[in-house]
C-alpha cells in the first residue's frame, strides 16, 4: 500500500506516496524528478544508483524508502555542496575522468564519501571503496588520479 | 564497415589508413554542399537568428548554438565538432552552446554511411572538411555584412572570437551585433579553408563541453526524460528468440499498488505503473505461459556445431596477393583455429525510449545512434507518416553500436500506442542483456607456411554473421562483409603469399549486430594470436618476429618499437604478471 513518506533530501524536507519497500531509487528518480541519480541494474552490483545516507555511501537501488526516514539524504545535485563533494567534482572536470557519464554520478558519490572519511586515500582504500562502482567506458585509471588530485588539492 | 554513395566499400581500417582514399574523399564531398548551401533549413526555430546552415545559430547577443550532427556517447564528439565549426568561423568558444540536432538524413546524414549515424568510428572523418567548409562560409557572410555596414572590402577585415574587425580604420563589430546583417548576406561559393598554421582551437586540449553537467547530475540522459503525466513501463519479451507471448494471467499483476495497465504485445508484455516500482512489481506478479517457437530446443552447442560446420566450407575471396597454394605446400605448415562468443553491449544506461502517441504524432524522447531510422521505424510502428513523427535525441549513457538498433523505439512505441499519456519504457538490466542484439559468434582459422623465420604463406578464413547485409544493405557486395573482415584483408605484414576468405554464417535465431571496435575485435584478436604462436614455432621472440616483417608499415613498425621499449621488452616481471603485444594498424 502507498504511504506518506517523507524525507531529508539535501537538506530539504520532502513528502510524498510510496510503499515502503519502494527503493529509494525510484523515488528520487520517478516521484521527486531527481534524475542525477542513474538505475544502472537495480540489483546494487554496479553503482550507479549511489547516493550518500548520514554520509556514508549506499546503494539506493536495493534501499527500501522506509529505512531512510529521519536520516540524512544526499544526491548528485547537492554533493558540491560538500567540501569533498566539491573537490571531487573539481577534481573530475581538472582531469576530464568522464567519458559517457552515466556511471560517474555514483562514482562521484562514492569518492567523495572516501574523502570524506579518508582523508588521504592510498591505492588499497581506493580499490575498497570504488571496487562497486562500474564503468563501461573505462574510465578506471583517471577515477584513481583524480580521488589522489582531490585529496591532495592539487591544481590542474 | 563503410561504404560511400557510389557503393564502393571502404573499410574503417582502410580509411585509417588512407588505401583508398580517393574513395573516401568521394565519399563526403557529396552531401557536404547539400548540406552547406541548401538554402532550406531544418525545422527548429531560426527567428532572429543568423542562421547560414544546418550547423549555425548565432543571435543578436552573440551566443553561438552549434547543431551537433553526431551523437554524444562519450567519445566526446560534441567538443571535437563544436571546435571544427568554431575555428573556421572564428567562434568565442566561451558563447559556445550545442543542440543535439533533429531527424533529418538531407541535412545531418553521416556522409559514409548516407544515414544520420553515429558509429564505426567515422565521425571526425567524415565531418572534418564538411564542417570546416560550413564554419568558413558563415564566417565569411558576417564579414560581408560587416563590410557592407563600413563600405570596405571583405578582405580587409579579419576576425577572431566572435569579432569582425577593420584594423586599418580601428573598427570592429561583434558576431552578436551583425547577426541581423548577416542573414541578409548570401552564402559565398568556394570559401577558402584556414591553413592549419592559423588554427587556434583545433589541436588545443579544450576542456570537454558535455562534462560540467555530467558531474552534478544536470546532463539529461534518453532515461531522465520527464514529462507531464507520464507513467513508467517495463517489459519481459519472450526468453527464447522468435517466441511468442501465448496466454497471460494479469490478475495479481493488476492489483498491485501502483499499476496502471498491463500490454501484451506479440513478443513482450509491458506493466505501466506510477513509477518503475510499481512496473517491476506488476511484471513480477504476471503469469506468462509463452510460445517458444521453433528455437524452443536450440542449444549453444547447435549453434557453434553450425557454425564449424559452415566455416570448413570454402568462403568468398575476399583478398588474394601471390600464390597461396604454392606458398602453403613449402615450410612448416601452421594451423590454428579461433572461436570468440556473443557479446552483449551492456551500456550502463539500459535501453530505454519515452513516447507519447498523440492521435495526430508520435514524440518520442531517447538516445539513439540511428536518427532517422528510428523515425522511419517508429512511424511505420505508430502507423503515421514520417514527418508526423518527432524524435527528441539525448545524451547516451554508452552506445558500443546497441543503439545502432531501433527495437527498444519500436517496442515503445507500441507499449505507448495502448494509453493517451506518456509512457517511459525503461528494460531491467535482465531483460537489456537477454534481449540484445549482440556481437556475432565468429570463427577465425588461420593456415600459414614459416620459412627463415618469417610467414611465406597467410590464410585466414573468417565466419560469422554478415552485420552490414542487414545493416547497410548496399554495401553488402560480392557476398562479402566488409566490417566482417576489416582488419583482415590489411594486416600491416610482409606477407608474400596473402589469402582472406569470408564465410557468411548466420547463427539460428539470435540477433547479431555491431559492437565497439566492430570487424577488428574479431579479427586482430585471432591475426596477433596466431602471430603469436607463430613466433613461438619460429623460436623467435613475439617483438622481433613482428619486426622482421613490417618493412611496408613504418608507422606501425615505429609503435611496434616505442610500445616494446616504454612496456620495458625483455626485462623481469614480478611474479604472476605477464606482458604480451599486440599490433592493430
Amino acid at each position: 500500500m502507498h504511504m506518506a513518506q517523507t524525507l531529508t533530501i539535501n537538506g530539504e524536507t520532502k513528502s510524498f506516496n510510496a510503499p515502503p519497500e519502494m527503493p529509494l531509487l525510484w523515488v528520487l528518480r520517478d516521484i521527486l524528478g531527481m534524475t542525477g541519480t542513474k538505475f544502472g541494474c537495480g540489483i546494487a552490483q554496479c553503482g550507479a544508483c549511489t547516493v550518500h545516507v548520514d554520509g556514508k555511501a549506499v546503494r539506493s537501488c536495493v534501499l527500501p524508502v522506509s529505512a531512510v526516514e529521519n536520516r540524512a539524504v544526499t544526491t548528485i545535485e547537492a554533493v558540491g555542496d560538500t567540501p569533498s563533494g566539491a573537490k571531487v567534482q573539481k577534481a573530475w572536470l581538472d582531469l576530464e575522468v568522464i567519458q559517457c557519464g552515466y556511471c560517474q554520478s555514483g562514482q562521484i558519490m562514492a569518492a567523495a564519501a572516501l574523502l570524506a572519511e579518508t582523508s588521504h586515500p592510498d591505492d588499497s582504500d581506493i580499490d575498497a571503496a570504488m571496487a562497486g562502482n562500474i564503468c563501461r567506458c573505462g574510465t578506471y585509471v583517471r577515477i584513481r588520479e583524480a580521488i589522489k588530485q582531490a585529496a591532495n588539492g592539487r591544481q590542474s | 564497415m563503410i561504404a560511400d554513395n557510389s557503393l564502393q566499400a571502404v573499410s574503417r581500417r582502410t580509411l585509417l589508413t588512407g588505401g583508398l582514399a580517393a574513395g573516401f574523399v568521394l565519399a563526403f564531398h557529396l552531401p557536404l554542399r547539400a548540406a552547406v548551401n541548401e538554402p532550406e533549413q531544418p525545422k527548429d526555430a531560426t527567428d532572429g537568428k543568423f542562421a547560414p546552415n544546418a550547423f549555425i545559430r548565432i543571435d543578436e547577443t552573440g551566443r553561438t548554438v552549434l547543431i551537433m550532427p553526431q551523437v554524444e556517447m562519450g567519445q566526446g564528439i560534441y567538443t571535437s565538432i563544436s571546435m571544427i565549426l568554431a575555428e573556421e568561423l572564428d567562434a568565442d568558444w566561451a558563447e559556445v552552446a550545442v543542440l543535439h540536432a533533429p531527424p533529418n538524413d538531407q541535412f545531418y546524414a553521416n556522409p559514409v554511411f548516407g544515414l544520420q549515424a553515429t558509429g564505426g568510428s567515422t565521425s571526425i572523418r567524415a565531418w572534418w572538411e564538411p564542417l570546416r567548409a560550413a564554419g568558413a562560409s558563415a564566417r565569411a557572410m558576417l564579414v560581408q555584412a560587416a563590410a557592407a555596414q563600413w563600405q570596405v572590402e571583405p578582405a580587409s577585415c579579419t576576425t577572431s572570437k566572435g569579432e569582425v574587425m577593420h584594423t586599418a580604420s580601428g573598427r570592429s563589430l561583434s558576431y552578436g551585433a551583425l547577426a541581423l546583417a548577416a542573414v541578409e548576406q548570401s552564402p559565398p561559393k568556394d570559401v577558402p579553408l584556414k591553413d592549419p598554421k592559423d588554427f587556434v582551437y583545433i589541436g588545443q586540449p579544450l576542456k570537454r563541453l558535455d562534462t560540467p553537467d555530467k558531474v552534478n547530475g544536470k546532463a539529461v540522459y534518453g532515461i531522465d526524460a520527464i514529462l507531464p503525466g507520464m507513467k513508467f513501463a517495463t517489459v519481459a519479451a519472450c526468453p527464447v528468440f522468435g517466441g511468442k507471448v501465448g496466454k497471460v494471467d494479469d490478475s495479481a499483476a493488476v492489483k498491485v499498488a501502483g499499476v496502471r495497465k498491463v500490454v501484451v504485445l506479440d513478443d513482450m508484455v509491458a506493466v505501466i505503473g506510477d513509477h518503475m516500482w510499481a512496473a517491476k512489481k506488476g511484471l513480477e506478479a504476471l503469469k506468462i505461459e509463452w510460445n517458444k517457437g521453433p528455437h524452443a530446443e536450440l542449444t549453444t552447442r547447435d549453434i557453434w556445431q553450425d557454425l564449424r560446420a559452415a566455416s570448413e566450407k570454402d568462403g568468398v575471396v575476399a583478398k588474394s596477393v601471390g600464390d597461396i597454394a604454392t606458398g602453403l605446400a613449402s615450410g612448416d605448415k601452421f594451423e590454428a583455429s579461433f572461436e570468440l562468443p556473443f557479446l552483449a553491449h551492456a551500456s550502463m544506461e539500459p535501453i530505454n525510449a519515452t513516447v507519447h502517441v498523440r492521435p495526430d504524432a508520435c514524440e518520442i524522447w531517447t538516445g539513439t545512434q540511428i536518427m532517422t531510422r528510428v523515425q522511419s521505424e517508429a512511424a511505420k510502428a505508430a502507423g503515421l507518416p514520417v514527418d508526423k513523427v518527432i524524435i527528441n535525441n539525448h545524451l547516451l549513457g554508452g552506445g558500443f553500436g546497441r543503439k545502432l538498433e531501433p527495437d527498444m523505439v519500436i517496442a515503445a512505441v507500441k507499449i505507448a500506442k495502448q494509453v493517451d499519456y506518456p509512457v517511459k519504457v525503461v528494460w531491467t538490466r535482465e531483460e537489456d542483456i537477454q534481449h540484445d542484439v549482440y556481437r556475432p559468434i565468429y570463427r577465425d582459422q588461420v593456415t600459414a607456411s614459416l620459412v627463415d623465420g618469417k610467414v611465406a604463406a597467410w590464410k585466414y578464413k573468417v565466419a560469422g554473421s554478415a552485420v552490414i547485409a542487414r545493416w547497410l544493405p548496399s554495401a553488402f557486395e560480392k557476398g562479402i562483409d566488409i566490417d566482417a573482415v576489416d582488419a583482415a584483408v590489411e594486416t600491416p605484414y610482409d606477407f608474400p603469399n596473402f589469402h582472406v576468405e569470408y564465410v557468411r554464417a548466420e547463427p539460428p535465431a539470435v540477433p547479431t549486430g555491431f559492437w565497439r571496435g566492430v570487424g577488428p575485435n574479431n579479427n586482430v584478436f585471432a591475426v596477433e594470436c596466431a602471430m603469436d604462436e607463430l613466433a613461438r614455432k619460429a623460436g623467435k621472440d613475439p617483438v622481433e618476429f613482428r619486426r622482421s616483417m613490417l618493412t611496408k608499415s613504418p608507422r606501425a613498425l615505429a609503435v611496434l618499437n616505442l610500445a616494446a621499449e616504454k612496456s620495458g621488452w625483455g626485462q623481469p616481471l614480478p611474479p604472476r604478471v605477464g606482458r604480451g603485444i599486440c599490433v592493430q594498424p
